[in-house]
């Protein structure tokens, strides 16, 4: 720990304030033990008996159809959660309507319900049994147990990420920017598109960055709604824990390191979009 | 811009996300408190006085009261790290810091049986001395951590970052040393900030389940949380069981829903 304080870590100023190695040592432990750690094992495992493991993990055709699931059903989460939570943000934001405060408040709770409990709920409710399931199923429609199951469980869990990310931009918006657009004859969409939403661009594209991942390493929401069929509605996470189940740690490792290394390229690509389309213009609060 | 048309609008668009908010959350939560109370209020209870329930109930309590308080010390120390001093690297350490966010929680788990499984690197070594940390509480206590890890840094940060760093120098300057400046100046004046990250670790505590599935080894009675003994009850057949437990923690999750929410508004009125 000693050398890399001294050449990375080091203060760039000297502070005012006592206690820097003492907070920071700390907080690099705390990193350390539990983050770094572990995340090193992972990083490390697949190689061990030589790069066979791996190789054969990423010519595994199961693996692929996983991954496919995953991310697709995770992308089309996100194209759905994105006009919804426009829509949300938009109207808590500017029209206040009645009870407002506590639809406000009820984003947040598929982030706090705990992911089994979402998964049990949503499968019995999307069922055949269940409340929407039944009258899905008359239209021909089946929703749990397939791929659509596992979108719909996706949704869910995306939601709030992208209304929280927007709220705060949009409450801090100035409106006579807006009101300025109206007087020179913008009309109702033309605001909306050229002035509101290239605004909105950065936050909604973090909170699209984080719904994505999410969505993509999600297990407890999905696995008891989505069937699990392998090659059809088995998601990668799943497979993951297949592999485990047979003790299979490499082949298990491989999945994870895959799984873990495209979601983050994922995440970097969304945030240098992020970067190219917020001009400076933009003040970011939160998100 | 109150035109008539854009009223009409606004009331429509209103009602359009309010019925995508019934859709997408009420349902799902009505359900679970529906499904739960099937057979009366009595049946419900009944079930969560089942030993195995209550041993869930018990290690879920234990978990996360241990994960909160490990997070909650190790979040004030790396925000206040992070918005009172100035060092290089600090940037990398904060994506450091969230990256649990974006790691998949069967990952999460994963990660600690490489580690501590029986085919990890100091597993068969441990267990040889007599130390069980996966497919026991070690175990889930781990991968609980590593889940919940970003949250009361996250929601701290942009509030110390406000705060400046005025008030800690003109308390270091009047002789207050490090921990008193820490804990009687800047954190009291963080306090909803801390509150609401707190409320935050101990909701995603409590409600793990792919990491904890993973690590734990499924043992009713032993190593099985409240999440994982839905799991069982549902795989079982036993609806009305399971959803009584799941009632019990989405009650607790609109609790801390509503507290933050009241938190957020009291901190907000006192800052505008």
């Amino acid at each position: 720990m000693k050398p890399l304080t001294v050449t990375v870590l080091r203060p760039t100023r000297r502070h005012t304030l006592p206690g820097f190695s003492l907070s920071l040592g700390l907080t690099l432990l705390w990193t350390g033990l539990i983050v770094v750690l572990p995340l090193t094992a992972l990083l490390f495992r697949p190689w061990h008996n030589g790069a066979g493991t791996m190789i054969h993990a990423l010519y595994d055709a199961r693996m692929h159809a996983a991954l496919r699931v995953s991310f697709t059903c995770a992308l089309l989460a996100v194209l759905i959660d994105l006009p919804i939570g426009l829509l949300l943000a938009w109207t808590l934001v500017r029209y206040r309507p009645p009870g407002h405060r506590v639809v406000d408040a009820m984003i947040d709770l598929p982030f706090a319900i705990p992911t089994a409990v979402t998964g049990i709920a949503l499968a019995t409710l999307y069922g055949p049994n269940g409340w929407i399931g039944s009258i899905s199923s008359q239209w021909g429609l089946k929703l749990a147990f397939s791929p659509a199951g596992i979108v719909i469980a996706l949704t869910f869990i995306g939601l709030p990420f992208i209304v929280r990310s927007i709220e705060p931009v949009l409450r801090s918006f100035p409106k006579d920017v807006e009101e300025a657009a109206f007087l020179l004859g913008a009309s109702g969409w033309q605001r909306f598109r050229l002035i509101l939403l290239p605004t909105l661009a950065p936050a909604l594209l973090s909170g699209v960055g984080l719904a994505f991942a999410r969505g993509v390493g999600e297990y407890g929401s999905v696995i008891f709604i989505a069937g699990n069929q392998p090659f059809h509605s088995e998601v990668a996470p799943l497979l993951i824990v297949m592999r485990l189940q047979e003790f299979n740690y490499d082949g298990a490792t491989s999945i994870a390191l895959i799984l873990l290394v495209i979601a983050l390229l994922c995440l970097v690509a969304v945030s240098r979009l992020r970067r190219s389309v917020s001009s400076g213009l933009v003040r970011e609060d939160g998100a | 811009m109150n035109d008539q048309p854009s009223k009409t609008i606004s009331i429509l668009l209103t009602l359009l996300s309010y019925g995508a908010v019934v859709l997408l959350i009420v349902l799902p939560v009505v359900l679970i408190l529906h499904e739960a109370l099937r057979q009366g209020v009595h049946a419900a209870l009944e079930t969560l006085k089942d030993p195995e329930a209550r041993s869930a109930i018990r290690l879920t309590v234990y978990v996360t009261a241990l994960v909160t308080v490990i997070n909650t010390a190790g979040g004030i120390a790396a925000a206040w790290t992070l918005t009172k001093y100035d060092f290089r690297g600090s940037r990398f350490l904060v994506s450091l810091i969230e990256l649990p966010i974006s790691v998949s929680p069967v990952i999460a788990g994963l990660i600690w049986l490489l580690l501590f499984g029986r085919q990890g690197w100091w597993g068969t070594w441990l267990a040889h001395h007599g130390v069980h940390i996966a497919f026991a509480v070690p175990g889930i206590v781990l991968a609980t951590l590593f889940v919940t890890f970003p949250y009361v840094t996250r929601t701290l940060m942009p509030y110390m970052e406000q705060q400046g760093r005025a008030t800690e120098e003109a308390a270091f300057l009047l002789g207050a040393g490090f921990w008193r400046t820490l804990i009687r100046v800047t954190l009291p004046d963080a306090g909803w900030a801390l509150l609401s990250g707190i409320l935050l670790t101990t909701a995603r505590a409590m409600g793990e389940f792919g990491a904890v599935a993973v690590i734990s080894g499924h043992i009713p009675g032993v190593t099985e949380t409240m999440p994982l003994h839905i799991e069982t009850l549902y795989n079982g057949y036993q609806s009305v069981a399971a959803f009584a437990m799941a009632a019990l923690l989405v009650l607790f999750a609109m609790t801390t829903v509503l507290i933050r929410m009241f938190l957020e508004r009291s901190f907000r009125k006192q800052h505008l």
